[in-house]
Order: C-alpha cells, then structure tokens, then sequence
C-alpha cells in the first residue's frame, strides 16, 4: 500500500489530507468535502499542470513573447516542455493564439503565445 | 484648456473596466492616461495562468485577461495616451501630465477615475542591516525583467514573503533554471493563496519557513548570501536560531502600497487601514466626482473583483456627468441619508466606507478582510445594534478578500439607521 499527503487546493480550508492507494483502490481522510476527495484522485492518478513560460523573439518591440501549453499537461512532462521552450526562437509578428510549437515535447498539446508582439518598424 | 467628460487615470486592468462600463453607459467623451508605452498594467508581466475563472469562466493568463478588455475599449474608440504621466490633479479636477510628445498639458476633466495601482514594498522599509549589494530586488521586479524583458535575474534564490507574487516567482525562476533555496514569511501563516502554495512551491520541493525573516545580507558588490533567523510572536528574532544560506539574488514580496500621491495631492480622505481614499457605495471619493477603483483603492488578490469594482466606478462617473448635464432641467435626487459603514472584531476595514441608503443601487458590495487565521467563525451585519445577517465561514484568512452583498430593501425596516456594522463572531 501506498501512501501520499496532500494539501487540498479546492479552497482557503486547505484540508491536509491522506490518500491511501492499495491497487485500483483510493481511499482519501482529512478531506471536508466532495471536490476534496476529487482533487486528491486526480491529484495520484495523473497529475496535470498548465506551464507558462516565455520564449524569444527576434526582430520584435518586445525580446520575448509569453507562453502556455494550450492544454494541462502531466506534471512529469513539465521539464520537458520547458526544455523545448528554451531551444525555440520565433520571428515576430506574434499574434496571441498562435501556435509556437506543435505537440510540445510528445505531450500532445501545443505550445501557443499568449501575448501580440509587433515587429520591430 | 481642453476638457473632457471622463478622465481615467491609468490603463491597467481597473483602468481599462472602468472605461469599458462608463461607455456602455452612455458617456461619450472619455480618455486614458497611461504612463507606461502599453495598456494593460502589471497583468503584461503575469504570464501565469488562473485569471478570469469568474469573469470569463475560463482560465487565462495575465496578457490575455488584458486583451479581453483592450479589446474592448478599442472596439469602443475610447482613447488612449500613452508615455503620459499624471503629476497632479487638483481639486477641481484640473489634470497635469508629462509627455515626450506634448511636454506638460494640463486639462479639465468634469468626472476623474482614479485608477493608478499599487506598488511594491520596498527593502528601505524593512530595515534589513548589510550593504546594499546587486541583486536584491522585488519580486514584481524581477516578474517584469524575466517575463517582459527577457533577463536572467539570478542562479541561486531567497525569497522574502510569501504574497501571491513572491510564490510566483519561486515557480518562475525555478523553471528559468535558478535555484530556489528557500521561501522565508515573518508571519506565522502565508499571505499568498492556497493554490499558490502548492504549486509554486510543493510541486518543485520549495521549503516554506514561516515565522522566520531576513536578519542580514551579506556581500557587497554582489549577494552572496542572507542569514534568516526564527521570530517570536513579537515578531523579532530569536537568538541562536539564525542560519546562512548562500544565494546570489533575495526577492522581497513583502506587501503592496496603493500609490496615491496624486489622490492625497487632491485632498481626499485617506482610509489608514487600506492605504486608499475613503469613498462611498458609488466608489465616490469625498472630492466630488472622483471615483476610485482596484489596487489604488485597496489592494485585490484576484483581477476579476478589480474588473468588477472598476465598472460600478466607471458607471458613476458616467451617471456623474450625465446628472451635471441635467442638474436644473430635472429633479434633484432625494436627499440622501449617508451611512457609516464600521469594521470591527476582527474585520480590518470595508469598501466602501459609507452608504446612502436612499439613493443606493438594488444591492451594494461591501468587500472586506479580516486580521487573522479565523476557522469556523461567523461575518456578522449589524444595522445599528440589529443583527440583519449572521454567516458561517469555515475559514478565514488576511490573504484572501471577502464580500457581503448589502440590498437595498434591506433598509426598509430601519429608515434612520446611524451605523452599520461588519464583525467577526464567534458562537
């Protein structure tokens, strides 16, 4: 059996909580209500975090242009995906929506700007 | 001298809201000043995601919760100068600013929105003893030089406080590739969102010490490192419990100060608690036909209750012009019957301060924090000794900002109601 603490996230209470995992079988104490226990499933099956980050611009009024993953990916893959984000250098213009980076890192999500950055006149 | 009907005062996220809604209510004549090259305030150095879960019902990120609203006051016309720098208003809402393309103009507004923000607390008010070496900054700082500018500030990392900014960036420079040593908080409890704590912090095995403070920087030209030391609940040091930690760059997100120079210039009633002007339920502050909202008021964890705030001030401002217009022409309001709204027990201050409980809107929001950890405690609303409502909260905490929502109809029953009370109870 494995064993995990968790803080819960779902509000200001942040319930500690401990998940108990025996096979496919979760079990979660500490937690006050429903969204507790779902955090904190979701939170040992398969974490997901959304990363934001920057990426440079060459030729544009601003060095650099601001990032998401247009998805959550698994928190394992994070590193990954910021190894890809430090590697890539774009032109402007940069428009927010546009995708950056397909498939970032074989997560399967792109890397899209967040942000407009105009060339430079 | 030009006039214009509006005038907003910065162009950041209460700027842009107020502008929006004083549009959409029918005000015509409206500018922004902006004294940076861009719209959109500090959300351009937010890149982080988990803005807008209420205002859009979508999670988003701080540049594109600004383009929401850029957008619209855009589409809206509404314009904008740039690089332009309040440096007084007076009280008859004359307003000088400086421009690299105008030099000093001074212009008439009829209605003034006071929209200019906070900033950070910086290290002279802590009074850290050492030198004053490279690589101390604040957290907001080191935010805009990484995400906007495109520098590296540091490789190895202290952070002082733990407010939502500090957290941020523990996460942001981690990810940058620095190294993270230690997060330190002088209080006994984070003044940062629970959220934050975990994944800023936990997920990237960050240590959190609270009840622990910066006692001295070493280095000269360069940090190279910071003794912490634990606080007792005096808040000061203890003896023997200091340890070095060797760093090259100490963050300080130790508190935000709403920058009203320009609103004390005017003559405004300050609130001391807030740090803001005193205003009323129409976010009136006591110069007539001057509005506040968002940070310069007092200062909001989540940019959506800014958004919120900003357009019941940008509302007024308009519903202030067009009555000037009419003054003469129509009848006057009924007198209003101003109220003194008083925090108490455990609640540190409301927004708005008063109330006119005649000529007030269908429901008002009076938003609030309190001055402790509280669990299982109830928010009380007296109407001069008359408990009106009683609500439990399973928890309470300075860092994160509650509301009641006061209706109007409420009043009915106590026409000549002197005060009106916001406490903390207990049983």
């Amino acid at each position: 059996m494995e064993r995990r603490e968790l803080i819960c996230i779902g509000c200001p209470m942040g319930c500690p909580m401990t998940v108990d995992m025996e096979g496919d079988e979760i079990t979660v104490k500490g937690n006050h209500c429903a969204r507790g226990a779902a955090y904190a499933k979701k939170e040992v099956t398969s974490p997901t975090r959304i990363v934001t980050s920057s990426i440079r611009v060459d030729g544009g009024v601003m060095p650099v242009v601001s990032v998401k993953t247009k998805q959550d990916v698994p928190k394992g893959a994070i590193w990954d995906v910021m190894q890809v984000i430090h590697q890539t250098r774009v032109k402007a213009p940069v428009s927010i929506g546009d995708v950056l980076v397909q498939d970032c890192a074989g997560t399967g999500v792109d890397l899209v700007a967040t942000r407009n950055v105009a060339a430079k006149a | 001298m030009k006039t214009h009907d509006i005038v907003i005062i910065g162009g950041g996220p209460a700027g842009l809201a107020a502008a929006a809604a004083a549009r959409k209510a029918g005000a015509e004549d409206i500018l922004i000043l902006e004294r940076d090259q861009m719209l959109g305030g500090i959300l351009n150095q937010c890149i982080h995601n988990g803005f807008g879960l209420h205002t859009f019902k979508e999670e988003l990120t701080g540049p594109e919760y600004a383009s929401r609203f850029i957008r619209m006051v855009e589409e809206e016309q509404i314009p904008c100068r740039l690089n332009a720098m309040v440096v007084s208003i007076t009280k008859d809402k004359e307003i000088t600013y400086v421009s690299r393309e105008e030099g000093l103009v001074t212009i008439q507004a009829k209605a003034i929105v006071l929209a200019m923000g906070c900033r950070e607390r910086p290290r002279g008010a802590l009074n850290i003893p050492g030198y004053r070496p490279a690589g101390i900054f604040s957290a907001g700082t080191a935010q805009r030089l990484v995400n906007m500018e495109g520098y590296h500030v540091g490789r190895e990392v202290v952070i002082l406080g733990s407010g939502d900014i500090g957290l941020i960036m523990a996460r942001r420079m981690t990810l940058e590739g620095a190294k993270v040593k230690v997060v330190a908080e002088l209080m006994p409890y984070s003044g940062g969102l629970k959220r934050n704590i975990v994944q800023c912090l936990d997920d990237y095995g960050i240590p959190l010490k609270l009840s622990h403070t910066v006692v001295e920087i070493h280095g000269r030209r360069r940090v190279e490192g910071v003794t912490l030391a634990q606080v007792g609940p005096d808040r000061k040091p203890i003896p023997g419990t200091e340890e070095y930690y060797s760093c090259d760059t100490l963050l300080l997100s130790v508190g935000l100060i709403p920058e009203n120079e320009l609103t004390r210039g005017m003559g405004a009633s300050m609130n001391p608690v807030t740090s803001g002007p005193r205003v009323n339920d129409r976010l009136e502050t006591d110069v007539e036909g001057v509005f506040a909202c968002g940070n310069v008021l007092h200062v909001h964890d989540l940019v959506d209750f800014v958004s919120e705030e900003a357009a019941l001030a940008g509302e007024s401002a308009a519903a202030f012009v067009k009555a000037q217009e009419e003054a003469g022409k129509a009848a006057a309001e009924p007198e209003g019957h101003a109220v003194c709204l008083q925090a108490e027990n455990g609640v540190r201050y409301t927004v708005p301060q008063t109330l006119d409980i005649r000529n007030m809107r269908d429901t008002v929001t009076v938003r609030f924090r309190v001055g402790d950890v509280f669990k299982d405690r109830y928010v009380a609303v007296y109407y001069d000794d008359q408990l009106i409502s009683r609500r439990k909260k399973k928890v309470l905490a300075p860092g994160e900002m509650e509301q009641v929502v006061l209706k109007k109809e409420s009043f009915l029953p106590y026409p000549d109601v002197k005060k009106i009370t916001i406490r903390t109870e207990v049983e």
